[in-house]
């Protein structure tokens, strides 16, 4: 299998682990759907201005750890945490914690593509109207340059005012992508941003993901190798045993978790021999 | 590829991959789907049947009045049995404004309901009960909502219908003495009885909206009522007004709860402490005793105009549920 490597990644002037900024800090960290643990003992960086690919096999509990970094976990019913995620330094799992404000620095775009059933300028605004009241002249911008940010404007600017529920999967989509940019996240949390989409549309996301970049973190779900090689520069691979326990197991640079894995199951994932 | 073993072979039904005949060769069979499928229709006809003789006969009874008062029967007040005079004014206005006092209250309560037993503000332990006692008030005979109205609500109310008239007399809607039973205790009657159709609708209706729009907003801070005023109660709109079509349409109807609290006056007042009348209630309390055709006539007159009323209600219910559909807009 060949993979290409985004630059900063495999060149060797890019900055290593210990030269990075943890935006997120997760320490030690367990998770329980009731009295059932999902995943547990995970303990990884995820860096800021970075691309963190998140991989492995289907119920690993890569959904349930991206879900547990925004608390968004808490709307499933009765779930536990146990361990640590800090976001610069604040341990999001302290009771002072606003969840709102959390989940306003910490975004996320889900799987399956979900607009509100409201228009398209409505969705975008939507985070912004919850938290202020902005004047129109001002929401107009956040919404013009959210769109852009997620190159959806040239193809909706004359129709704002249309049901967001009348765009294409892709288009819906980077609407959802927009509509999280709207309210300025510090980070972008992505589940299978790209799993409902075709290559083309997968493609301008992935142009995306990679522009957005300069602006915030992210961490982003994926079972597709190439794409993981593509867009991020680090890498977490998280399998279960027999115990159906999600655990992390190797998390470094993606060119080291694609080309030179020191686990062997690692390995034989990215090759495609196993999951 | 040549060696396949000989076992697996045997496993393929040789007999079912060379059948690829299309023709029909259980008659049998197909017979009886069709004997069902008449056995269905008709019983479907049969509704519709019922409903049009129902219909044509209140029609026909009607037409002695129909055409002694025409349309002038609308807008007239008199009813006097023995001048054989006859209008329907006070009874369509007791009716439409009672009916309109219970979807005031009930409507704000049902959604309520519907949102605390459909959102997860409680444990549910307590929620499931609440929404199954709400449905369980469906259950209840009216003839006994409307006992506990004469013997328990008029009383426990006419303090608080005191107040309103020695407080709120300048409101015109306040400004009569009351003296128990009145157009308002009926409304109040009215929204407990529509209140389950109402809620239980609206909570499905709740229920039935994606999780994935609960978890896109709270994912952008949105705490949880805010997602609800923003994103559920929109987005179930169409429901909601479907339910409300469909308890003021019940509430049109209702007639035992009514007569026994709403005192029977055929009066036109516009204090909702007086008493009134309603078209049900009305039919109730004289069908038995007419005799005389145009006396027979009138009263089926005015339940042909229920017809109509609640006819209306119930088509404006389907073309608000068709028209606003979320996202359609
Ligand atoms: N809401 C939930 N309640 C209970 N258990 C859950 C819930 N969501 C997930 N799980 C369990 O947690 C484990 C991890 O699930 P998760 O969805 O995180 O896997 P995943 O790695 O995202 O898989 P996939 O690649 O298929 O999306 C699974 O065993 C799953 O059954
Ligand atoms: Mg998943």
């Amino acid at each position: 299998m060949q993979f290409s490597f985004h630059d900063s990644a495999t060149d060797p002037s890019s900055p290593t682990a210990s030269g990075m900024t943890p935006a997120l800090r997760v320490k030690d960290l367990a998770f329980y759907y009731g009295s059932q643990k999902a995943i547990e003992s995970v303990s990884m960086d995820i860096y800021q201005g970075q691309v963190t690919a998140i991989i492995g096999p289907s119920g690993c509990g890569k959904s349930t750890f991206l879900k547990a970094l925004n608390r968004i976990s808490e709307l499933e019913g009765t779930v536990r945490v146990e361990g640590q995620v800090e976001f610069f330094g604040q341990n999001i799992y302290s009771r002072q914690v606003n969840l709102n404000r959390l989940r306003r620095q910490i975004g996320m775009v889900f799987q399956k593509p979900n607009p509100f059933p409201i228009s398209i300028y409505d969705n975008v605004a939507y985070g912004v109207r919850v938290y202020s009241r902005p004047s129109r002249s001002s929401l107009d911008e956040t919404v013009e340059s959210a769109l852009k940010s997620a190159a959806l404007w040239s193809e909706v600017k004359d129709n704002l005012n249309k049901s967001a529920l009348g765009l294409s999967g892709g288009q819906q989509q980077r609407l959802c992508i927009a509509r999280a940019l709207a309210v300025k996240p510090k980070i972008l949390l992505m589940d299978e941003p790209c799993s409902a989409l075709d290559p083309i549309a997968t493609m301008k996301i992935e142009e995306l993901i990679d522009h957005l970049r300069q602006e915030l973190t992210i961490a982003i779900v994926t079972h597709n190798m190439q794409q993981a090689s593509r867009v991020s520069q680090y890498t977490a691979f998280f399998s279960t045993d027999e115990s159906r326990i999600g655990q992390l197991i190797e998390f470094g640079s993606t060119a080291q978790i694609f080309m030179e894995a020191s686990q062997p199951r690692t390995r034989d994932y990215v090759e495609g021999r196993f999951g | 590829m040549t060696a396949t073993p000989e076992p697996a072979q045997n496993l393929i039904d040789r007999d079912r991959l060379n059948d690829v005949n299309l023709a029909n060769q259980d008659g049998h069979n197909s017979f009886i789907d069709q004997g069902f499928t008449w056995l269905v229709q008709g019983f479907a006809m049969s509704v519709v049947i019922v409903l049009g003789w129902m219909s044509w006969v209140i029609f026909r009874q009607a037409q002695p009045a129909i055409e002694k008062f025409g349309f002038g029967f609308l807008w007239t007040q008199n009813w006097d049995i023995n001048e054989l005079t006859f209008g329907a004014l006070p009874y369509i206005y007791g009716t439409l404004v009672s009916s309109a006092i219970a979807l005031i209250i009930a409507l704000p309560i049902g959604l309520a309901v519907a949102v605390v037993t459909s959102e997860r503000f409680l444990p549910p332990w307590i929620r499931s009960p609440i929404a199954f006692v709400v449905e369980l008030i469906a259950a209840i005979p009216s003839v006994i909502i409307g006992l506990w109205g004469i013997f328990v609500l008029i009383p426990f109310l006419q303090p608080v219908q005191q107040w309103l008239f020695q407080h709120l007399s300048w409101i015109p809607i306040f400004n009569s003495e009351p003296a128990g039973p009145s157009m308002l205790i009926a409304g109040i009657i009215l929204a407990i009885m529509i209140l389950p159709t109402i809620a239980a609708i609206s909570r499905e209706v709740l229920i039935a909206i994606p999780k994935e729009l609960r978890t896109a907003s709270a994912s952008l801070g949105a705490t949880q009522w805010e997602t609800i005023f923003r994103v559920l109660l929109p987005s179930a709109i169409s429901g909601i007004l479907g339910a409300a079509m469909l308890g003021l349409g019940r509430a049109l109807g209702e007639t035992m709860a009514v007569t026994m609290v709403i005192g029977n006056s055929d009066q036109i007042s516009t204090s909702l402490l007086n008493p009134g009348n309603t078209i049900p209630a009305l039919l109730a309390n004289q069908f038995a005793e007419a005799s005389d055709g145009l006396h027979i006539g009138a009263l089926m007159y005015l339940a042909l105009i229920l017809f109509a009323l609640t006819l209306i209600v119930n088509m404006l219910a389907i073309v608000l549920v068709k028209f606003l559909k979320p996202g359609e807009a």
